[in-house]
């Protein structure tokens, strides 16, 4: 469902992505592992529209959307929860997901979305009027995820959503992305959270300085001798 | 001094002050959510101010029955300004906006010269010299009516970015832009009806101010500076701040004018902005950067 061929981009005079090719397939949840820095949200982001590859192609059911602005991208319903989760400070947090609902492939489904979401998250209908700067770390990641649903995408980018939260946040965030991916939404995780990734995921890549060094399944990989050296210290 | 002409000048003050603050709502909004300085605001005001004048002169039209055109007419332009000229210049460096701008205003400036030469031009409505007696108070008839419209439109503009779908996602682009491209707002689109409305409000703030004052091509950067230093003094991207930062120096124009002596008034406007420059920097509604 989606392909991305080749892929270059270059950051700042240095090579970010050099020759990226992955493949996602309808309803599996693929995992892009790496380090800091490896160029996980630079790939994110030439998929989701939001910088324009030097090279390479970006497909979406055989369409090709390479360079494509990111609103017409989510339009195709491609969503992200994006890396720093990316809410609205100073909106509430209603306001926060009625925006997710504003593309048009959204909008005339807003309440019923929003009674959905709200049903998912307890929390963010209790803090519905509160503005959203005001949220924990872990409430602002489901704001994101929320936001992010509101859209109605049939694939989610999700961009470390483990960072900065406590370890039994990390456990209720992974547990919602496997939820999402049982109601048949498709999952691309970029993690550094590998151990925990690989577990959850499918399949995986593992990005290093910008190129895929390693891919198979998360069972495969997390049992391959240099993953465990390079990313899980086993 | 009596105490009653004391008050009437104040009133009329205020008044004025209302019309200052529409204007320099403009040029708050467009900052808050642009990020780019107007510094063609006042020029933009004076368009509209010779829009109401040839209207008037034209057809007899009354300077508050255009003003709904001519504010789309701004939007129009600033809409335009912003695809076509200013959405490429967002990354640039400051000045290189600065400079865009600038150009802009002097662009108008002398387009104004040529087509309407140098001299003053003046909007005599009918009412134009009643007032309304309020007890001892009198207060001009052109004058109210112009600072009733001005709040009105405010108070509008105040409800579409609290209520519309549209001024929700205007103000979700300001607070966080990379946010707004991950949902799928098309913020260059937002950025221009944004500088479309700012333009609107300094149009419509034209037409109020064409029943209060004489038009000249050249009244453009006083209006932009004076926009600037409303700004500033009610806080840089503060609605509210601009609407009462236009009222305080309306007022202090108005009572220098009168305690000191007329010409006096941008001496104490400029004062003002060093002392709350001096004493609270972000402005009067501003936050704390």
């Amino acid at each position: 469902m989606l392909s991305v061929s080749q892929l270059d981009f270059d950051y700042a005079g240095v090579r970010a992505l050099s020759g990226v090719s992955i493949e996602v397939g309808s309803g599996e949840i693929v995992a892009i592992v790496g380090a800091n820095g490896a160029g996980k949200t630079s790939l994110i982001r030439a998929i989701a529209g939001m910088l324009v590859p030097r090279a390479g192609c970006v497909h979406w059911h055989g369409q090709d959307i390479t360079g494509w602005p990111s609103h017409r991208v989510c339009e195709l319903g491609i969503g992200q929860v994006a890396e720093g989760r990316q809410i609205f400070p100073s909106l509430t947090v209603e306001e926060n997901l009625r925006i997710g609902a504003m593309i048009a492939r959204a909008r005339t489904q807003e309440s019923a979305h929003l009674t959905r979401v709200f049903a998912m998250f307890p929390r963010l209908a209790e803090r519905r009027r509160q503005v959203a700067g005001t949220l924990s770390g872990g409430e602002q990641q489901m704001l994101a995820i929320g936001r992010c649903l509101m859209g109605a995408p049939e694939l989610i980018l999700f961009d470390e959503p483990s960072l900065g939260l406590s370890p039994a946040l990390v456990q209720e965030v992974f547990a919602t992305i496997q939820s999402l991916n049982r109601e048949g939404i498709t999952i691309v995780l970029v993690e550094q959270n590998v151990a925990q990734s690989l577990r959850l995921a499918h399949r995986a890549y593992v990005l290093e300085t910008g190129q895929i060094a390693m891919a198979g399944t998360g069972a495969a990989l997390l049992a391959d001798d240099r993953v465990r050296q390079a990313y899980l210290a086993l | 001094m009596p105490l009653d002409l004391v008050l009437n000048v104040a009133i009329g003050g205020v008044l004025t002050g209302l019309v200052y603050g529409l204007m320099a709502l403009g040029l708050s909004v467009i900052f808050g959510v642009v990020r780019i300085v107007n510094f063609a605001h006042g020029e933009m005001m004076t368009v509209a101010m010779y829009a109401a004048v040839m209207a008037f002169a034209h057809w007899q039209l009354d300077p508050f029955a255009v003003l709904l055109p001519v504010a789309a007419g701004l939007f129009l332009f600033g809409y335009g300004l912003q695809t076509s000229l200013i959405n490429p210049f967002i990354t640039r460096p400051e000045h290189s906006q600065f400079m865009l701008l600038v150009a802009i205003a002097i662009v108008t400036v002398n387009g104004l010269l040529m087509a309407f030469g140098p001299n003053a031009r003046t909007v005599l409505v009918p009412y134009a010299l009643d007032s309304i007696e309020l007890g001892p108070l009198l207060v001009d008839k052109v004058r109210l009516y112009a600072a009733g419209t001005a709040l009105a439109i405010a108070a509008g503009l105040f409800a579409f970015f609290r209520y519309a779908r549209l001024g929700a996602a205007i103000r979700a682009a300001a607070d966080n832009h990379t946010g707004a491209l991950v949902v799928g707002l098309n913020v260059k689109r937002l950025y221009a009806a944004t500088f479309g409305l700012g333009s609107a409000c300094v149009g419509a703030a034209g037409c109020l101010m064409a029943v209060l004052i004489d038009v000249t091509p050249t009244l453009g950067p006083v209006y932009t500076l004076l926009a600037f230093v409303i700004v500033i003094v009610g806080g840089l991207g503060s609605m509210m701040g601009a609407l009462v930062g236009g009222v305080l120096i309306g007022l202090s124009e108005a009572l220098a004018g009168l305690v000191l002596v007329p010409s006096a008034k941008s001496m104490v406007t400029f004062a003002l902005l060093i002392l709350v420059l001096l004493l609270r920097p972000q402005g009067l509604f501003g936050r704390r950067a």
